[in-house]
């Protein structure tokens, strides 16, 4: 079970927002303080290190900048959406950040609840008001790679790329 | 039950008789195409083995020329890699550059029946090649370039059919501009063009069209395989490759039948794509500081042509700035020969060298706070092409290039009357 405490966003927040063009030839961690400049300036002051997201449908439409990187530096511990773009899927893989499709989810948080979730059960609980929602599953080799830190310690191990000097 | 194309693609490209919505697919990659942003240095790695350094494409396009030491740096990286590995299709700054994708249609790289993935959004454009096409993240690209692999989940399949042909006027981004106006976004789904409407469009009408599949967040966007495109593809690639079709049982989520003849001219309001298309009436008047024409989905030759045909004989309105990107270097020379740069440049445009440059924010054309611009290219997204106060409405090169001339939102129809 991980315990986490929601921030909410709305439908359709997309990679722009996340991570900001100007920001595309910065250091990841300056591309993590310009998450959300344009549209909640300040966030990133407030996200805690394990804090959850919880947005709509379509989270992460748009490009293929590495906007996972930019929520997973800013502490976020895992997202939970209506429905994910399949391109800020792939990232969220890549990069390791959990991020899970979970139909029902925006209705049922508010920002600032807490959020229990299991991945053995494959559930969303809000204990505020006792909701439990069905999380869709991920693939066992996706969320292996997910959970491993992303795709680029298995490209190492298997002797693809050389380790970071 | 049959398959869709995107199904047949997926399910040959992994050796399976089939693969159906739900599944992931593990498949090879027939061609990898990296970018300048591939090799930014966060994401980039030192490659130890290249799978096949003969399916790999080099081209540099998101900043081109360099406009900061960043941008260098990556396409420094770029070139050494391809030294390293033997890669030839590097397509450097200079005579065979241009935007990613543009460049793979212009080279005939994308072969019908093959899977292709490039580490930006729009690779889906190849999907006007009958080629199951996706963007996908620069370490999806270091996984491709080194295991020859992918893997993508399988998503179910709308199917849009065509008939009839456009008005005077009107083009593939007013199409576009319909289908997102009127059915939104296609999250986790595919979509597949065809119908006998089909012949009614130029490559680059379906290069436009294939292009803003990820502005529906789609998984794939595949279009039929006619023999306009199989002649096209012929005509620049030697290697054989097999189309696919759908199967006349495929089982789609949903069959959407399209009048091209119905559709009207028609602009996005700022800050999003899908679900803000109006009429161009709605918002004619509205001033603009920024008309731009260009992109993976908008430098086209046809494009320039239209722009051309618009603004023949007139002036730029004073206090707006129309910028003409073209999508790759050929295409500025072509443009040039039939004369479409020097009417465009006499009309007052600036036309710049083939990149990315200010659909993504990156130079060429940023915009300023608070400034209102028109564009033809592929994201209108707040902050997407510079300041986030910044409005950007989106339209078809006709109206940017009318709006150019006004000064202000306005329609391109007298022109073509």
């Amino acid at each position: 079970m991980i315990a986490a405490r929601v921030w909410k966003f709305g439908d359709n927040i997309n990679t722009d927002l996340i991570l900001p063009g100007p920001y595309l030839y910065r250091s990841p961690e300056e591309q993590a303080r310009a998450v959300f400049e344009a549209n909640r300036p300040g966030w990133v002051d407030q996200v805690k290190k394990g804090d959850a997201i919880v947005a709509g449908f379509n989270f992460g439409m748009g490009s293929s900048r590495p906007a996972a990187r930019s929520l997973k530096n800013c502490g976020v511990g895992f997202l939970v959406a209506e429905t994910i773009n399949g391109l800020f899927f792939r990232n969220s893989v890549n990069f390791g950040l959990l991020a899970l499709e979970c139909p029902g989810v925006a209705a049922a948080f508010e920002e600032g609840d807490k959020a229990l979730l299991s991945l053995s059960e494959w559930t969303l609980k809000n204990p505020r008001n006792g909701l439990v929602l069905a999380v869709s599953p991920v693939a066992a080799e996706l969320l292996a790679i997910m959970q491993g830190g992303g795709i680029y310690p298995l490209m190492e191990e298997k002797g693809l790329i050389a380790p970071r000097s | 039950m049959g398959m869709t194309m995107t199904e047949k693609i997926l399910a040959r490209a992994g050796g399976k008789k089939r693969v159906s919505p739900g599944e992931i697919a593990v498949v090879e990659v027939e061609t990898a195409v990296l970018i300048d942003l591939s090799f930014l240095p966060e994401g980039w790695r030192e490659v130890l083995k290249v799978y096949d350094p003969e399916k790999v494409v080099i081209v540099f396009d998101h900043l081109v020329p360099a406009a900061s030491v960043q941008a260098a740096s990556c396409h420094k990286t770029g070139r050494e890699f391809a030294r390293k590995f033997g890669i030839s299709r590097l397509h450097d700054v200079g005579l065979d550059q241009g935007i990613s994708h543009a460049v793979v249609a212009e080279r005939g790289y994308a072969l019908p029946g093959t899977v292709l993935v490039n580490s930006d959004s729009h690779t889906c454009a190849a999907g006007a090649f009958n080629c199951a096409a996706r963007g996908v993240g620069a370490p999806d690209l270091l996984w491709a370039i080194t295991t020859g692999t992918a893997w993508f989940r399988v998503g179910e399949t709308i199917r849009y059919d065509f008939t009839g042909s456009f008005s005077p006027g009107v083009t593939a981004k007013d199409l576009f501009l319909a289908i997102a106006g009127t059915y939104g976004a296609h999250v986790n789904q595919n979509i597949e063009y065809g119908g006998p409407g089909l012949k009614a469009l130029s490559i680059d009408a379906r290069r436009t069209l294939a292009t803003m599949g990820a502005e529906f967040s789609a998984e794939f966007t595949i279009f039929e395989a006619d023999e306009i495109l199989i002649e096209y593809v012929r005509a620049r690639n030697e290697k054989p490759f097999e189309p696919v079709s759908p199967d006349l049982d495929a089982s789609y989520k949903e069959r959407r039948a399209i009048d091209l003849g119905a559709i009207l001219p028609l602009v996005a309001l700022p800050d999003a794509v899908v679900n803000q298309s109006v009429p161009v009436s709605a918002v004619a008047g509205t001033r603009i500081d920024q008309a731009f024409i260009g992109s993976c989905a908008n430098g086209t030759l046809e494009d320039l042509e239209i722009a051309a045909r618009v603004v023949k004989g007139k002036k730029v309105a004073r206090g707006t700035r129309f910028i003409v990107t073209p999508s790759t270097q050929a295409i500025y020379r072509a443009a040039l020969k039939a004369g479409h740069v020097e009417t465009l440049l006499e009309a007052g445009a600036l036309v710049t060298p083939a990149t990315c440059g200010a659909c993504v924010g990156g130079h060429m054309g940023v915009l300023g706070p608070g400034e209102v611009c028109i564009t033809a290219s592929t994201r209108n997204f707040k902050g997407r092409m510079g300041d986030p106060s910044a409005k950007i409405f989106m339209a078809s090169p006709a109206t940017v290039a009318a709006s150019a001339i006004a000064g202000k939102i306005a329609a391109a129809e007298e022109v073509f009357a």
